[in-house]
């Protein structure tokens, strides 16, 4: 790696940390319903909401109340989204004239995007009308992350607490995420991200002509557009030139902010944050992979402010942020080194002046390879799936870090929200095996652990498990699983094991070889992003609820202290430990043997 | 039930209005009247006034006399801006090593006397399929086959590869680069 490299990583780490303080102390003013500067401007929005509505503010509810609410709106939420699909082809703002998306392609799709997952099957530039972009993917991309934030407060509330039988209003906690936090800060940034180059149009796509004619084969056509066929049935091809080429076009700087900040991931073009009009310059790279970590690191400071205790929040961020950094320092150099074959064939990868060197193919020039490396982890640790390279190019342990990222639960940062209350599970289970081994009672934040609290835990930590392994397992064994397979070898497992990992930690970044726009995974994949989804949130409001109802202890000569380096490392430890022993044998099948292969050959 | 579903139902429209119209409407009103060359594609003209590309999107070159970009893995044909694709082909599939080494075979027929290592950018796959850029040393590495067939200095050309090449922004974000398409609109200008 060259200092150059190390200089932009520090710089993207630093500014992380430093944000983490201010936008926290902003996010639990706004939580703690205390007056914020933007109060002016939305304060009557949010009552007028409130009021058609039928949503009385005040009105706290019960946390199977809570989750009710929540699942309620995230079904409309799936169904707008299933349904602008459908009928896009007769609604308006379809320049293109794109048809309706299929029904298997649309369900997933709204799944993907109702559950924060953002996993695309499709192409964006050649399947969605900008209708259903704005109104059904965009706006899925706001409150599917306020939905992730309202269940994270619900549980800060449970530790707050005392003798309660109720852990807020969801629909309270769900606006205020939108309207004072993901919505002013996608604001700035689509605005920033127009100046760099990011498209923010409604007009339709735009031919411009050539400097140099493209030939290419394309199938005959007779004169009434059908396809000609020779003697034994196959498509004739002729070979074809054109002079032009057409841009896809759209309001995407709008969407690509709020898929950054929201951990939501799906691009407004196909290759994602790799296109050049979705991430078009080194600046506008540096803005979009800070927004991936910036509200889940800053929510851990507002954890802090919320619980009266700010080292409980540096605490976790502090454990996030190790296990972040040492990640980034395998997959840089992994894809620094390069691809062996290549050497062989009188390929320069080595870094210099001129050029970033490095397993180049699936990278972007003007990324190189530090700020793709950077990228592949940040976008994996956090739950947002965003990518700028083809992870399915990286080298094998390159690209097995972001997979393994993924496999430990999205709590490296994790989403909005999401990625906050499943490290706070990971922190209930540290106390409890550290109360075991040390022989005192289980508190965490003054509330003591018991059987239902670890009962919900274990949940929250098995079923993402269940759907990664069990999905790839199945997948493997039938044919429509594997007739979806692109590369070849180990590396075709790895792309099966990474698409149940994604879909089964809500994070939506792929092995994109893998033809997974098909009824098979379309529906599997579908049904691990549901489970992965609310299956956690369930219990984990369950969890709020009944701390809630608990007396709070008083810190006494037995209590584990949580803001100390021995709780750091313990954290990370219970994270690790779990994720290793869960995922090592399926990563060996797959990154580990290729990478084998790899060396092995040269 | 029903106590969830018409706020459900109306929250998400009343959410919608805001988000999914007035937040797109309103950046794009400001997009256009603030950087109106940016949000619709940084689109270059050429003195006729024809359209002739974007800054910011790749084109196929391979003509000997022009500098390659790097290779597309679009459909149906290299550079498709209307469907952006990586090759997603893994580091051991033997296909890529095929391509690789095909690649590499047609720099070399276009210029036999070049015997320097080719950088790895001008031989693998973009991320998008539509990089505007290759790296300097992939533009260096073009230069004696561009003289020699414009019978053109190679001094002139190391100014023009020099003129042309975006450093780091900030002197610190990103990747030393080049943009293929400006730099060969400048060096059809050169008249060589």
């Amino acid at each position: 790696m060259t200092g150059q490299g190390f200089l932009q990583i520090a710089i993207y780490i630093i500014t992380l940390l430093a944000l983490a303080k201010p936008l926290g102390t902003y996010m639990a003013r706004v939580y703690q319903d205390q007056t914020v500067g933007l109060n002016r401007w939305f304060a009557g929005i949010e009552r007028l909401f409130y009021r058609l509505s039928g949503v009385k503010p005040e009105q706290e509810m019960r946390w199977t109340h809570y989750a009710l609410a929540m699942l309620a709106f995230n079904l409309f939420g799936l169904l707008a989204v299933y349904g602008l699909q459908r009928f896009q082809d007769v609604l308006p703002l379809n320049p293109q004239t794109l048809p309706a998306v299929t029904p298997d392609s649309s369900f997933n799709t709204a799944v993907s995007f109702a559950t924060n997952t953002n996993w695309q099957g499709y192409s964006g530039e050649a399947t969605m009308s900008y209708l259903t972009q704005m109104l059904g993917l965009s706006v899925q991309n706001f409150v599917s992350a306020a939905s992730g934030m309202a269940v994270l407060v619900a549980l800060i509330r449970g530790f707050n607490r005392r003798n309660s039988n109720s852990i807020g209003n969801f629909w309270v906690d769900m606006t205020r995420s939108t309207l004072y936090i993901l919505l002013p800060l996608s604001f700035l940034l689509a605005i920033v991200l127009v100046g760099q180059g990011v498209v923010q149009t409604f007009n339709p796509y735009q031919t411009v002509n050539l400097q140099e004619a493209v030939s290419y084969s394309a199938p005959k056509l007779d004169a009434d557009g059908k396809a000609v066929v020779d003697a034994e049935g196959k498509p004739v091809t002729e070979t074809v030139q054109t002079q032009q080429q057409t841009l896809a076009m759209g309001p995407a700087a709008s969407q690509v902010a709020i898929k950054q900040l929201g951990t939501n991931g799906g691009g407004f073009f196909n290759v994602n944050s790799a296109h050049p009009f979705e991430n078009p310059t080194p600046l506008s790279n540096f803005l979009e992979m800070l927004s991936i970590l910036l509200i889940p690191a800053a929510l851990c400071y507002t954890f802090g402010v919320m619980v009266g205790d700010t080292r409980q929040g540096w605490t976790i961020l502090g454990a996030m942020t190790l296990v972040f950094v040492a990640l980034v320092f395998v997959t840089v150099p992994a894809e620094q080194s390069g691809n062996p074959a290549l050497n062989a064939l009188g390929v320069d990868q080595n870094a210099s002046a001129q050029q970033a060197g490095g397993n180049m193919e699936g990278k972007e020039a003007r990324f190189g390879i530090v700020n793709s490396g950077l990228w592949a982890v940040a976008t994996t640790a956090a739950s947002n799936g965003s990518v700028n390279a083809m992870h399915d190019s990286f080298t094998p342990i390159g690209g097995m870090v972001p997979m393994w990222l993924m496999q430990l639960g999205e709590v490296i940062y994790g989403g909005v929200g999401s990625g906050l209350y499943g490290m706070i599970v990971f922190a209930i289970v540290a106390v409890f095996i550290a109360g075991l081994m040390i022989g005192r009672t289980p508190e965490y934040l003054g509330k003591k652990i018991e059987a239902y609290e670890m009962k919900m835990a274990a949940i929250v930590i098995l079923i993402p498990p269940l759907m990664v392994l069990g999905g790839t397992a199945l997948s493997v064994m039938l044919d429509a699983g594997k007739a979806s397979i692109f590369n070849p070898g180990a590396h075709g497992f790895s792309e099966v094991l990474y698409a149940y990992s994604s879909a089964g930690n809500n994070n939506g970044s792929a092995f994109g070889g893998i033809s997974a726009n098909v009824p098979f995974y379309n529906f599997m994949l579908g049904l691990a992003m549901l489970f992965s989804r609310y299956w956690l949130m369930i219990p984990v409001l369950a969890i709020a609820g009944s701390l809630a109802a608990k007396k709070t202890v008083p810190v006494g000569a037995g209590t584990l202290p949580t803001h100390t380096p021995l709780f750091v490392v313990l954290l990370i430890v219970t994270v690790l430990m779990v994720g290793a022993l869960t995922f090592v044998p399926a990563l060996a099948l797959g990154p580990i043997v290729e990478h084998l292969q790899m060396i092995g050959h040269h | 039930m029903s106590t969830y579903l018409k706020p459900a139902a109306m929250m998400l429209l009343l959410l919608t209005l805001v988000t999914g119209a007035a937040y797109p409407a309103l950046v794009t009103v400001l997009a256009q009247a603030l950087f109106s060359d940016q949000a619709n594609g940084s689109l270059i003209k050429n003195q006729q006034g024809q359209l002739i590309g974007s800054e910011l999107i790749g084109q196929t070159f391979s003509e000997p006399k022009y500098f390659w970009s790097r290779p597309s893995a679009t459909g149906p044909y290299s550079y498709n801006a209307a469907a952006s694709s990586g090759s997603n082909l893994g580091p051991t599939n033997p296909v890529l090593i095929d391509a690789v080494s095909a690649r590499i075979k047609a720099l070399k027929d276009a210029d036999p006397g070049n015997k320097a290592p080719v950088p790895v950018d001008l031989i693998t796959a973009s991320a998008s399929g539509l990089d505007p850029h290759i790296s300097v040393a992939a533009a260096e590495y073009q230069i004696k086959r561009i003289a020699k067939i414009r019978k053109i200095n190679e001094a002139k050309l190391h100014e023009l590869v020099n003129a042309h090449t975006e450093g780091r922004q900030w002197l610190v974000f990103g990747e030393p680069r080049v943009n293929v398409l400006k730099l060969n609109l400048a060096l059809d200008q050169t008249g060589h």
